[in-house]
């Protein structure tokens, strides 16, 4: 389907023009409101954000800050995932265990997360260890349900036949079970990475001396909203960067599929 | 309900009394200090005295005000720019990765900011709940709207369908149930985020009630109002799938 629209000069616009220009016009509204109506103290031009980037930078504690964040980001995406694959895979496969885990599991789903926080610092502390167990319980969801959805579409005849063949359970769940998760889990991993990042910057709100989200509370405090913005840039990047990770291994891993088309 | 789905519900009601079982055994062996897990029969206990002498109304009733004033402005707000944008394939393609891209990013970042703007009252609460459960309300009615079929749509333009009719006859019943999704979803992310955004920063609600009996370690009163949170979401959420369901069986019937 062409979706590009004609205007009465005939001009063809295409979509993705017409996205950029409506960005690019908002930063430079953005821009002159910034120098004209709004209070410089609540908000800075986009200018002022891109030159407080050295700044921000050259500070070792906001570097530090921004280190943090990372390793908690990663390190809780790292046992989602690792969990909710290792949970996921037999809830699917077995019709017994489907029927009797995946209700619990939909049930602590069913509570809000974010009315148990406090609870997480209690346990955990305020160091780094409440925001990955916060970040888990957040990004692990997705995954699971994801990977449940994903192994209950592999084909009990692929199994019996790997089976038959004399396949081990690891080389099953390599060569059979995961190569026909690919598309469920990695919608999982996506949906989960951003649920993680939530529950990770929400952890570092409620209570931290560390990690972006507790700088970006100093920087508003102290008026300084270039500065925050900066940091929420830098928190955007590294979303992005994880986002395209998990998007590239998504692709290397469906290798298959697009041959076998 | 059907077989299965009662089986579900009887192994969620096990697992339920399974856990209270365990807590009351932790708690009678004091296996765990009762700042970090207090016993099942005072967080009870607490929990009965702050229902019936009506000090847990007070905070639900400022945190529901929040909720509703944050769902008006989503709703609006939502529908409309969702059914704007939505009417066309062109404004769709242009507006669909922009809205989900801001979406992806999460927005409790800037938190801090609605609070600078709006202070720690319940405005900033407002505001905050009102941006996140506005993106879900948008782009399911985009989504809605956009899966409309397009068969429906030539028939009823060759039949002389005006604007309007085009809208209220073939465009909203079609896409209503992936709208009435949108709208569920988010009601229960406004409810959420209002509760958050109270816990990081506020004076009045649950959410700060919550975090100011902790900061107190009066655990079990926190327990209490833990749980009385998880009930209302639990109450809120099957009430709105019953909603759901209904207007779908209507919807169907049409």
């Amino acid at each position: 389907m062409n979706l590009a629209m004609t205007d009465r000069a005939g001009l063809r616009l295409s979509p993705g023009w017409v996205r950029a220009g409506i960005v690019v016009l908002a930063v430079v509204a953005w821009e002159v409101a910034g120098h004209t109506i709004l209070d410089p103290e609540f908000i800075s031009p986009p200018s002022a954000v891109i030159a407080a980037f050295p700044r921000i930078l050259a500070d070792s504690d906001i570097r530090h800050a921004i280190l943090v964040s990372f390793y908690e980001l990663l390190a809780a995406f790292g046992i989602a995932t690792v969990a909710g694959i290792a949970l996921g895979v037999p809830i699917g496969l077995h019709r017994f265990t489907l029927r009797s885990a995946l209700p619990l599991v939909l049930l602590i789903y069913s509570i809000p997360q974010v009315t148990v926080l406090p609870l997480f610092v209690l346990y955990f502390g305020i160091g780094p260890a409440s925001k990955i167990a916060f970040g888990v319980s957040h990004g692990i969801f997705p995954i699971l349900l994801n990977v449940v959805a994903g192994a209950q579409t592999v084909e009990p005849a692929h199994l019996k036949a790997a089976r038959s063949m004399g396949a081990g359970r690891l080389l099953i769940f390599r060569r059979v079970v995961l190569p026909h998760m690919v598309p469920s889990l990695f919608s999982g991993l996506r949906l989960g990475m951003s649920a993680t990042l939530l529950g990770v910057i929400l952890a570092e709100l409620y209570g931290s001396q560390a990690g972006i989200g507790y700088y970006t509370q100093v920087f508003t405090n102290s008026f300084d909203p270039a500065g925050m913005f900066a940091l929420v840039a830098v928190l955007a990047v590294m979303a992005i960067i994880l986002n395209e990770i998990v998007r590239r291994a998504e692709r290397r891993a469906s290798f298959w599929r697009v041959t076998a088309r | 309900m059907t077989g299965t789905a009662w089986r579900a519900r009887a192994i969620q009601i096990g697992f339920v009394v399974v856990c209270v079982l365990g807590w009351i055994y932790v708690g009678n062996a004091r296996l765990i200090s009762p700042i970090f897990l207090p016993r099942f029969d005072r967080v009870m206990t607490e929990l009965l005295r702050i229902v019936s002498n009506g000090t847990v109304f007070v905070y639900l009733g400022v945190t529901l005000f929040e909720l509703f004033a944050a769902y008006a402005l989503a709703l609006a707000a939502g529908l409309t720019v969702g059914f704007l944008i939505g009417r066309s394939r062109f404004w769709v393609a242009v507006f669909e990765p922009l809205l989900n891209g801001i979406f992806a990013v999460p927005i409790v970042i800037f938190l801090p900011l609605f609070i600078l703007f709006l202070g720690i009252g319940i405005e900033s609460k407002i505001a905050f709940g009102a941006t996140y459960a506005f993106f879900p309300i948008v782009l399911n009615t985009i989504g809605g709207i956009g899966a409309v079929d397009a068969r429906f749509v030539t028939v009823a333009q060759s039949l002389g369908a005006t604007r309007w009719q085009m809208f209220k006859r073939v465009l909203l019943p079609a896409a209503l149930p992936v709208i009435v999704s949108g709208i569920r979803i988010g009601f229960l992310i406004g409810f959420f985020s209002i509760i958050g955004s109270e816990m990081i920063a506020g004076l009045d609600g649950l959410g700060s009630q919550i975090v100011q009996l902790g900061e107190g370690m009066n655990t079990a009163a926190m327990f209490a109002y833990i749980l009385f949170v998880i009930l209302i979401a639990a109450i809120l959420n099957t009430l709105l799938s019953l909603l759901q369901s209904r207007f779908n069986r209507v919807a169907a019937a049409s």
